[in-house]
């Protein structure tokens, strides 16, 4: 149903039930706004989108109203260009201005600042304002955000995302009147893990990137690539930017079914291991396995590897769910299907596996972030998703809010009514039920939080499935408060109208994937949708888990003679999937051992030919998020030196070796061709993307900005004669700042800009609503292809309830948001912000055990032993001990393990 | 017949009028202070650089001649790391030093600027600074402007009140 309402003398159709200022962005009318956002709503603070309005069409004159507080009515009448609001909003803007200070050519924001825009909007061009400026001190906030507090305009963006839509508690406002100030009790690291959210945010220049500070480019100068974070399994969109051959920073790219506007901390900052000192620049060669390794000429190499690989009676090959599906595919043709191993461990091989053929199961939908939103209760099976998937956590913030909106609905409070729905919805939230071992920060948003060890949360899944449907395998001597938990789980997720289950694979246990699938296939049953979502590792485990493949460990356990001559590692530590000695026993029978890496690790040390490859900043690929979502990204720069892609360096292994197949792979979509045509599960990609020689008005897309600058002296020091511009040959992308004007397919955005809106504002006018899709469909498409069969076949529980024994505990793995992810952690930024290694344990356990909190204390495991700082939780139950996994230094641990603890000073 | 004898005789008495033409290289001409010939940066009356390495000159650049890194000392001054221009692609229009917000970049009366070797056009940034405060001696951005690099504290510049004390709740 649509209503007709008339915007100065022209009459739209538009959807009723929205505010008057989203109609008009989404029509492609310029209204100035400041507090209004997308995703936030409208509070009416700022009175920066005053309209006229007229009561009917005899009224001549009008009154000013706020455009986002006004619902769509039909027959609305306002004018948008009406001389009275046009004066109203250039003296709303010059008040604001008044103490805004002369600070544009040393502002970060210059160039993409919402206020600059503004003020050229209204028409306020000249400050009449001759008298002194209010000013302010400003904070430290961290190692991501700068502050600069004079140049605020009170429009409380920063404190309704922060507080209000991510739940931050550190950020606040302070003071009255034109004292206000945004910022922290008192200085120190911002908590959110959203916090680089507020330099999109922010529409002047209070918070800015401060890794971006470091190498400080404006956004006009950037070359902008259209890339995939890589850093969790969610696969949100980025805008990655370069200038003189590196990385500068990375934004958020829309995409309304995954990352929305926002983006968190470790994909927008984790990008700085891509300019790291660690890059491996040039290919090595070790002659023996004793010797030191030297760097090779081209020559040196191609002999090198031909000799390795065409002298071996077996080639093994060691993908990775770091790199992208192509590459995957390219080793894989290069050792063989039999020989391809997935390069993660037995362990998270089977879970994946596990998790792909259940969210491909008839009965379940695997929701986007967006549908997670839009949840109206959801259990949460042992994952501790702020760390694990910072997006999703914040998806399930959000529907939290739903019941909420839903109240305030009941009274007539449209839901883009933000501070209103926020007022009348008070405390009431929608169930969310947190079952994890230890707290998590989601537990402050949570209905109902259990804390048992997985065995124990996986018992009362499956008790859950039971109660919710007679079919599913109950599970017996569950104790009266498991039974009770159960029992209110299930009448919240069978109460609700789109109930979820989200789970995730860190936690290493395969019956509690189990038990979330049995609740979901319940719930179907029970004739809801049965959403499952599932967290997995890494950005590309998913893709890899659809490819045919075993975990190493098969490969490592063969018997010396018959493991392999040539071992091909391609972008993979090998030393954090498994034991030391196993991978050293591993890299020691191979006679050589290929490593295809663009960082130094262990396993790249032990290399006997190293070859230089791409980071995703380097390269192109598709990854497959935890949806089952294939995204493409693009290459940001050509690489320097040797540095080429991981797919072009292993086809060029295969015509080392012999295999000329790969020949005709001259460009990525060859490879992407015959991926799709060789692997099932992949079929859909091809045709699905925008291939090299797409054109628009036989245009590429241009990656520059048409007020690129120093085009004929960025490398005027080397030669006077201006080079020509790198060719892509493998996107419908160009390294220039010519190239097709016309807004480009969503996957293929660039840069958000439009006539008057050179901030990331710019975005709305990309979107068919603002909040809404991607104009053309949102980026990426749904790989899961779910089965034909209807039967429903439920699992049974494995293992028994958890029983603590004495002196022993169960450690558990804790997932650090900074740390833990191999890529970002290499970056100085994050790696200010990554803790030192910690155990969670019980307050009594602790005494038990004699340890003190906050003091150093030896963990045996069964193969290992380490220094730990205790932490206590009394949330977690005895017996079981969180221990951060992962972080930089820490041996790898096959977690849940059991472990004893004592004092390291005795 | 008198228009040509007239035309003939105002010619003749150019002879005796002062010479336009002057003996160039031995003889320099005069130049007004707002020619626009070569570029050079400035410095403010503190003797620091006045240049912010706001990019806003690269933008204005029609030829795309001009280059530059932004840095920051440990105050956080920001300044440019690198500034290159590319003598022999620009076309002295001026539009760099009309958008120049500190006054840092300016066009100066010397146009001899003739080399053998075109790689020589080619000025860095040691090659574009100079001592003194050119054609604005007054000027110093960072006086004026909100933020605190080490050269005024927060709330001494220009036209600023003292910083807040954000715990008043006086009017």
């Amino acid at each position: 149903m649509m209503v007709k309402i008339q915007i100065d003398g022209t009459y739209y159709d538009v959807k009723p039930g929205k505010n008057l200022l989203e109609t008009c962005l989404a029509l492609g009318i310029d209204v100035p706004h400041f507090c209004y956002h997308g995703a936030m709503g409208s509070v009416g603070a700022c009175r920066l989108c005053a309209v006229k309005k007229f009561r009917d069409p005899c009224d001549q004159k009008g009154r000013i109203i706020m455009s986002c507080m006004e619902p769509v009515n039909e027959g609305l009448i306002v004018s948008v260009n009406d001389p009275d609001a046009k004066m109203f909003r250039a003296a709303i803007l010059e008040s604001l201005m008044i103490n805004h200070p002369h600070d544009c050519p040393v502002c970060d924001e210059g160039g993409e600042c919402h206020l600059q825009d503004m003020l050229v909007m209204t028409g306020h061009n000249y400050r009449r304002f001759d008298f002194k400026k209010r000013t302010h001190f400003n904070q430290y906030l961290g190692p991501f955000i700068s502050h600069e507090m004079n140049r605020c305009i009170q429009c409380y963006r920063c404190v309704r995302f922060y507080d209000d839509y991510t739940g931050g508690k550190d950020l606040a406002v302070f003071g009255s009147h034109d004292h206000l100030y945004f910022g922290r009790g008192e200085d120190g690291i911002l908590e959110s893990e959203f916090s680089g959210n507020l330099v999109e945010v922010c529409p002047t220049g209070v918070f800015t990137d401060k890794t971006l500070k470091e190498h400080y480019t404006r956004k006009w100068d950037l070359s902008n690539t259209p890339s995939v974070c890589v850093h969790c399994s969610i696969g949100c969109n980025t805008i990655a930017g370069e200038r003189y051959g590196k990385l500068r920073r990375i934004m958020s790219r829309y995409n309304g079914a995954v990352n929305g506007y926002f983006l968190c901390d470790r994909g927008r900052f984790g990008y700085q291991f891509v300019n790291v000192e660690n890059r491996i620049g040039e290919a090595q060669i070790r002659t023996s396995k004793n010797s030191n390794p030297v760097e090779a000429t081209p020559d040196m190499i191609a002999s090198a590897c031909a000799e390795a690989l065409s002298g071996s009676k077996k080639i093994a090959g060691i993908g990775s769910p770091r790199a992208s599906l192509e590459a995957n595919f390219a080793l894989q043709k290069l050792v063989g299907k039999e020989n391809f191993f997935a390069g993660v461990s037995r362990t998270e091989h089977t879970l994946a596996k596990t998790a792909i053929d259940i969210l491909q199961h008839e009965a379940i939908h695997s929701p986007s972030l967006k549908e997670i939103e839009k949840a109206d209760a959801i259990l949460i099976l042992g994952e501790d998703l702020t760390n694990t998937a910072p997006m999703a956590a914040l998806a399930v913030r959000q529907a939290a809010r739903n019941k909420g909106i839903e109240v305030a609905g009941n009274s007539g409070i449209p839901p883009w009514n933000d501070y209103a729905v926020r007022l009348k919805a008070q405390d009431v939230k929608s169930p969310i039920i947190m079952a994890n071992p230890f707290s998590a920060k989601l537990d402050e948003i949570a209905e109902k939080t259990y804390r048992a060890a997985y065995s124990d949360i996986a018992r009362v899944g499956f008790a859950v499935a039971a109660l919710i449907n007679d079919g599913a395998p109950g599970v017996k001597g569950l104790s009266k408060e498991q039974l009770s938990m159960a029992q209110h789980i299930a009448n919240a997720l069978k109460e609700a109208k789109n109930p979820m289950v989200i789970t995730g694979t860190h936690g290493g246990s395969e019956d509690m994937v189990h038990a979330a699938a049995n609740i979901a296939m319940a719930l179907f049953l029970h004739g809801k949708e049965g959403a499952l979502s599932i967290v997995f590792p890494e950005c590309n485990s998913m893709g890899l888990g659809m490819m045919d493949g075993k975990p190493f460990e098969d490969l490592a356990g063969l018997p010396a003679d018959s493991t392999c001559d040539t071992l091909v590692i391609l972008e993979n530590d090998l030393y954090r999937r498994a034991d030391q000695s196993l991978i050293d026993d591993l890299l020691e029978r191979c006679k050589n051992v290929i490593v295809l890496d663009h960082l130094i690790t262990g396993t790249t040390l032990k290399s006997d030919i190293l070859l230089p490859v791409g980071t995703f900043a380097e390269s192109e690929g598709t990854l497959v998020n935890n949806e089952g979502r294939a995204q493409r990204f693009y290459r940001v720069f050509p690489a320097e030196g040797t540095v080429i892609e991981s797919w072009r360096q292993l086809k060029e292994l295969m015509i080392f070796s012999g295999n000329h197949e790969s020949a005709s792979w001259e460009n990525f979509d060859h490879v992407a061709q015959a991926m799709s045509d060789s692997i099932p599960a992949f079929a859909k990609i091809k045709g699905h993307m925008p291939g090299a020689d797409f054109r628009i008005l036989n245009e590429k897309i241009k990656r520059q900005t048409m007020r690129f600058s120093g085009r004929t002296a960025m490398n005027a020091q080397f030669s006077v004669s201006e080079p020509k511009s790198p060719v892509d040959p493998d996107s419908p992308l160009a390294f220039s700042m010519e190239g097709a004007n016309e807004t480009p397919p969503s996957s293929l955005v660039t840069n958000y800009w439009t006539p008057g809106w050179n901030s990331n504002n710019a975005m709305n006018f990309y979107l068919d609503e603002p909040n809404g899709s991607m104009k053309g469909g949102d980026p990426g498409f749904r790989l899961l292809e779910t089965a034909a069969t209807k039967h429903i076949l439920f699992f049974a529980p494995v293992t028994g309830a958890f029983t603590p024994e004495a002196g022993e505990w169960e450690i558990v793995p804790a997932y650090q948001i900074f740390g833990s992810e191999e890529l970002s952690s290499q970056g100085p930024a994050v790696a200010e912000r990554i803790p030192e290694p910690f155990i969670i344990m019980n307050r009594r356990d602790a005494e038990e055990a004699g340890v003190k909190e906050h003091e150093m204390i030896d963990l045996t495991l069964t193969r290992s032993s380490l220094q730990v700082k205790l932490k206590i939780d009394d949330n977690i139950p005895a017996g079981v001990a969180g221990l951060s996994t992962g972080l930089p230094g820490m041996p790898f641990l096959k977690l849940p393990e059991s472990g004893r603890v004592k004092n390291s000073k005795k | 017949m008198f228009s040509i004898l007239r035309s003939l005789w105002y010619t003749f008495l150019h002879a005796f009028h002062k010479r336009e033409t002057i003996l160039y290289p031995e003889e320099k001409p005069y130049l007004p202070p707002r020619y626009r010939g070569r570029i050079i940066l400035s410095r403010d009356p503190d003797g620091e650089e006045r240049c912010v390495a706001c990019y806003l000159c690269a933008a204005a650049c029609p030829v795309d001649c001009i280059s530059l890194q932004a840095t920051e000392d440990k105050d956080g001054r920001r300044y440019p790391e690198t500034f290159r221009i590319n003598f022999s692609r620009c076309i002295f229009c001026g539009l760099c030093e009309e958008a120049c917000p500190t006054y840092a970049i300016q066009l100066i009366p010397d146009f001899e600027l003739s080399e053998y070797n075109r790689q020589n056009m080619v000025y860095e940034k040691e090659h574009l600074l100079i001592s003194g405060t050119g054609k604005y001696p007054e000027y110093n951005f960072y006086r004026n402007a909100g933020v605190d690099m080490g050269v005024k504290g927060k709330g001494e510049g220009g036209n600023e009140h003292p910083p807040v004390d954000i715990k008043s709740i006086m009017p």
